[in-house]
């Protein structure tokens, strides 16, 4: 088996024995990315071959003395570029930001250097994590390594693509509406959105921060509980991030599930849901019934109302927060400007792909004197309504179980001609962010063309160790988690 | 709803944005089509609900003040698109 076929927990294990070093595992990561990245585009930047040696060099002289630092000290690992790095380029995959270097690091960057981490690169995605295909970043899009002709989903796409094609063992993505999950399902991967305010925001660049969550995509559940228990906590930067005991995530893992009491939704069983996706997505319930948790079918009334709430909070969100992009400050500067106002829009207009201008538009629309009630507050009713109705199930059930999206990866250039049918496929996704829950997308098989298909498991709020407890028990029971898209082309 | 031209340029002005009139007609055509599949949302009856901004309690966090050395200015003016040795360049805007 090569190094790459690891999962980062398998790796670092080897590292903590002494059987692979940091400098070891960084040459066969480098080597990986050198070969794939020509092929799916999942960094936007990755850095000199010289810096990350000399970062694995410095892990392996703190192991030398002995110190562990964390179960995946000396594992390489990739970061959304949406997740602001000391000195390295951060470009949210848009135009505007130019080679905007920040003069600091984020508050989960800095934890996982801590920790041991071996930063390969920076992570392509939907610019400014408004999309749902990675089609939409100014470097161009990502592909996904199970089809190249196909999307890796997004906006976390790159994060996805790299760890499914071995470029890193794990990687941070975020999740504003489905961005973690929904690109895991289509590559093949195992990703976690955790509560939000469970890991700080400091330092990832905001697209709407009522919902903006940053989490682990990796080949398991136990490797997102490592990625979890180094990177959540309170942090006094960012004063949503909540005080609550974190931690212990990994050591939590046993297996044992019986009597678990999980929902399955029918609302999201319904009219266009993919009858592979949703003959896959049973078929993991009853993984989960065979091991012991009671899984038994249940109501959850709002689905109608989920993606239309998310696109007017997240829209007028994202209108006020990109709103200090206006090529001053950083960044990129349009030419050719006759004043303030027009050096501002001149930047913006040039600076912003299409569909961050529609977000923008649409959000500020639904802010403006005369539609804030009939749209904005309105949206922030039934975010109540919705929150309720997961209160209610959480009530009765442990865990939710449902699709992540209605089908497996489109084509790539399939969902840009049709915004609103994009939009309609973050369906099962949004209203977690909306009610802050945490959830995960795990593999759970693959549809008639070999593409991955992804089970999503829901917790209520703080329920990180349930999520991950039913997640490792399926994954203790299947292997589509282990699954590669290079065995898939070597059949 | 229908969705005018005009309604775009409004928004746009307050967006500081300036679409181009190819990318204006199109914009308006698929606000309309956006907006108009929002409105399924006016079947709930709200009425009685409180809007919610955030989904956990949030509270105001106070500390003492404590004096820490502020980002360095230097570094800050690198990523500034027009350079400056102490501020950010803009077009003068008083005449």
């Amino acid at each position: 088996m090569e190094l790459w076929e690891l999962t980062a927990l398998e790796l670092g294990g080897l590292i903590q024995k002494g059987e692979v070093s940091p400098v070891e595992a960084a040459r066969a990561a480098l080597d990986r990315l050198a070969g794939e990245q020509p092929r799916n585009n999942a960094f936007v930047t990755t850095l000199e071959e010289e810096q990350v040696l000399a970062r694995a060099k410095a892990v392996e002289a703190v192991l030398g003395r002995g110190e562990a630092l964390s179960p995946l000290a000396g594992v390489p690992m990739a970061l959304k570029d949406n997740i602001c790095t000391r000195g390295i380029r951060t470009s949210c995959a848009s135009k505007i930001l130019g080679d905007f270097a920040p003069p600091y690091n984020a508050t989960l960057a800095e934890r996982l250097q801590a920790a041991g981490g071996v930063l390969l690169g920076k992570l392509n995605m939907d610019e400014f994590a408004m999309g749902s295909t990675s089609e939409t970043s100014w470097y161009g899009p990502t592909r996904n390594p199970w089809d190249l002709e196909r999307a890796p989903g997004g906006s976390s796409g790159g994060a996805a693509a790299a760890v499914a094609a071995g470029e890193c063992w794990y990687a941070i993505g975020s999740d504003t509406g489905g961005s973690i999950r929904q690109p895991a399902s289509y590559c093949g991967v195992t990703g976690m959105k955790p509560t939000y305010g469970t890991v700080s925001r400091y330092g990832l660049i905001a697209y709407a921060s009522s919902l903006d969550q940053m989490g682990p995509l990796a080949r398991s559940a136990a490797d997102c509980a490592a990625v979890l228990d180094l990177v959540m906590g309170r942090d006094r930067r960012d004063s949503t991030s909540l005080d609550v005991p974190v931690g212990g995530l990994l050591t939590s893992l046993a297996g044992d599930i019986r009597g678990l009491r999980i929902g399955l939704p029918a609302d999201c069983f319904g009219e266009g849901l993919d009858g592979e996706v949703r003959a896959a997505v049973l078929a993991a319930a009853q993984v989960l019934r065979d091991r012991g948790a009671v899984v038994e079918e249940c109501v959850l009334p709002i689905m109608n109302y989920v993606v239309p709430t998310y696109y007017i909070i997240a829209s007028a969100e994202a209108s006020s927060n990109l709103s200090r992009f206006d090529g001053v400050k950083y960044g990129w500067r349009a030419e050719g400007y006759e004043d303030l106002t027009d050096l501002y829009e001149k930047t913006r207009t040039e600076g912003f792909g299409a569909e961050v201008k529609r977000r923008i538009l649409l959000g500020t629309f639904v802010l403006s004197t005369g539609y804030y009630d009939a749209y904005y507050k309105k949206a922030l009713q039934v975010k109540a309504v919705i929150k309720e109705a997961y209160d209610a199930a959480f009530q009765q059930y442990d865990l939710l179980l449902t699709p992540v999206s209605p089908t497996t990866a489109p084509r790539l250039g399939e969902s840009l001609k049709d915004p609103l049918k994009m939009y309609l496929s973050d369906i099962y996704t949004v209203p977690l962010n909306l009610a802050g829950l945490p959830g995960l997308s795990m593999p759970c098989g693959f549809d008639g063309q070999g593409l991955p298909i992804g089970a999503q498991l829901i917790g209520p709020a703080l329920g990180e160790a349930k999520v991950l407890a039913a997640a490792h028990a399926f994954q203790l029971e299947t292997d589509y988690h282990r699954q590669s898209s290079a065995g898939k082309e070597a059949c | 709803m229908k969705i005018t031209e005009e309604m775009v340029d409004y928004v746009s002005t307050l967006s500081r944005l300036k679409l181009p009139q190819e990318e204006k007609t199109r914009m308006a055509g698929e606000l309309e089509q956006i907006l108009a599949f929002m409105d399924v949302l006016n079947v709930l009856d709200t009425s009685e609900v409180e809007p919610m901004s955030h989904v956990f309690p949030v509270k105001n966090v106070l500390r003492p003040d404590a004096v820490e050395p502020s980002a360095d200015r230097a570094e800050l003016l690198k990523n500034a698109p027009v350079p400056d040795l102490e501020a950010f360049l803009a077009p003068k805007t008083v005449e």
